[in-house]
């Protein structure tokens, strides 16, 4: 008969030692008092953070300004939706692993138009306004080359651009109908309209937030705010909460790659930082079969502090 | 119907097969073996509790949708309970992993049940983030904007769009979790099936 050699990381030895009383419900049953207690005792005492939600409305009457440079941006395509690429659109190759174009090969399966989505279908939507009206069907009118002239005008003097008394003001004299977007779209914004807009574009029912968000993020102020809140990226902000909260503190270890090179500063540092990821939870799923990985906890001998009184009683034996 | 047909049928085979590997005294055990005496034991178990209270405070907040715990202090309330069970849970989770890892818990067969409970580890990461982002508050808002870009960098976001509240809250509340409960309830067979992992023999070299 073949004998297997014993293989310490991997074999146990049958056990021949005692047994002891086990009460497996009872023991459950205690910590399910004890875990719903301690719970109980931390929601009382430490309750949990609520910030109410940041509005495109919030957003446009605190930052008109920012507001209304991220509109145009929208408009122009140069903000990061418009140039994001897939899955939102191709307008870029997005980030690579290594020769993998990951994102590029799914393709914009999330289609977002800045254009139509964040200011020309929102203005449409506003009822009565016959200024607006006329420039909405010169700009449908209008070629491609001629709508890149009025933008190149408006952008040039955009960075004058001033809210005075709820009007956006730029001396931007061959800019076509762009300037009656910007000033129409920040006034939309300011009353609420754009947010509402924004979510219920294809129909009455939506929990898809889509659109608002990559608009929020196209802006400063959502930014500003979570940077206040040391909740940014470079702050380790993915494994932050609000105030003192803990937050997804498993995190840590996704939260920390971002800290170090090459990541920090790397274009590809999300693929990149996912695929490491990816590829360490595989090694950890995998550790019982990796030679050397598994014989760690043998040889730093922590176990035995684990097992204490087992061991203790195996000496005194 | 024969004896023979009935030994046939596969419900009878299911039983058998159940039976001689969890019979029920090892699924509902009396007694354990001596060494399975440490404070690191608690962890299994707590993880196990906060699951359930995990569970059983986010059953609330469905009771009254998605935006009830904003306006209702009661509603906080159940927020905060539901937070704290996560911590909890997450808190015991990661003990009870490094535990089993400096145990060599996979040790004598035991490699599915180090698997299963991998796994969970990461379905919970994933039950967790799809519940930071269904918030509908300024976390949500920041979070699911900022993830966007990691997994949409993989091409995971065409088809799970974290700027989709909808998608998450459905992710959040019934698939992720039912993926958990039922990998929970696989790693906790396994561990009743398998035994709990004895000690290293520090002075036997025999047979495996």
């Amino acid at each position: 008969m073949r004998t297997k050699r014993f293989r310490p990381d991997v074999d146990v030895a049958p056990w021949k030692g005692g047994h002891s009383p086990y009460d497996i419900i009872k023991e459950g049953t205690i910590a399910l008092v004890v875990v719903g207690l301690l719970t109980l005792v931390f929601a009382v005492v430490f309750g949990s953070p609520d910030e109410p939600a940041v509005t495109i409305k919030t957003w446009s009457n605190a930052t008109p300004v920012d507001f209304a440079v991220t509109a145009l941006s929208e408009l122009n395509q140069t903000s990061g939706s418009a140039m994001y690429g897939a899955p939102y659109n191709n307008a870029s190759v997005g980030q690579k692993l290594g020769p993998l174009e990951l994102a590029k090969w799914v393709g914009a399966r999330v289609p977002v138009n800045t254009v139509r989505d964040f200011v020309i279908n929102p203005l449409k939507s506003l009822p009565d306004q016959p200024v607006l009206t006329a420039d909405l069907r010169q700009w449908s009118k209008a070629s491609a080359s001629t709508r890149a002239l009025w933008l190149k005008d408006y952008t040039k003097a955009s960075a004058n651009l001033k809210v005075v008394n709820g009007q956006v003001t730029v001396s931007a004299n061959n800019a076509g109908p762009v300037p009656v977007f910007i000033n129409d779209l920040t006034q939309m914004a300011q009353t609420g309209a754009l947010d509402q807009a924004l979510v219920t574009q294809s129909e009455f029912y939506t929990t898809n937030f889509t659109l608002p968000l990559l608009f929020l993020a196209d802006g400063s102020y959502l930014s500003n705010l979570a940077q206040h809140q040391h909740l940014s990226g470079d702050q380790w902000g993915m494994m932050n909460e609000l105030g003192n909260y803990p937050g997804q503190a498993w995190l840590w270890l996704y939260t920390f790659w971002y800290q170090i090179p090459p990541f920090n500063s790397s274009a590809n540092a999300d693929v990149l930082v996912w695929g490491l990821m990816m590829a360490l939870s595989v090694v950890l799923l995998l550790v019982p079969f990796i030679p050397g990985l598994r014989s760690i906890p043998r040889k730093t001998r922590i176990y035995r502090v684990i097992w204490r009184e087992h061991y203790q009683g195996s000496a005194e034996e | 119907m024969s004896y023979t047909e009935i030994e046939r049928q596969w419900t009878t085979r299911l039983r058998r097969r159940f039976v001689h590997l969890l019979p029920p005294e090892k699924l509902l055990p009396d007694t354990q073996p001596t060494y399975v005496s440490s404070w690191i034991y608690v962890f299994g178990v707590t993880t196990l509790s906060a699951l359930v209270v995990v569970i059983a405070s986010g059953s609330l907040l469905a009771l009254r949708g998605p935006q009830w715990w904003h306006t209702s202090s009661v509603g906080h309330f159940v927020n905060s309970l539901h937070l704290w069970s996560v911590e909890i849970f997450f808190f015991a989770m990661v003990v009870h992993l490094w535990g089993k890892y400096f145990m060599a818990a996979w040790r004598g067969g035991r490699a599915l049940t180090w698997m299963t409970g991998v796994v969970t580890f990461l379905t919970s990461i994933a039950a967790a983030f799809t519940g930071y982002v269904s918030q509908t508050n300024f976390d949500s808002q920041w979070i699911s904007t900022q993830a966007k870009d990691g997994i949409n960098a993989t091409g995971a976001g065409a088809y799970f769009n974290v700027l989709n509240m909808g998608q998450m809250l459905m992710w959040h509340i019934l698939l992720l979790p039912l993926a958990a409960v039922v990998l929970t309830a696989l790693h906790v067979l396994l561990v009743r099936i398998k035994g709990v992992v004895p000690p290293f023999e520090e002075h036997v070299e025999v047979n495996a």
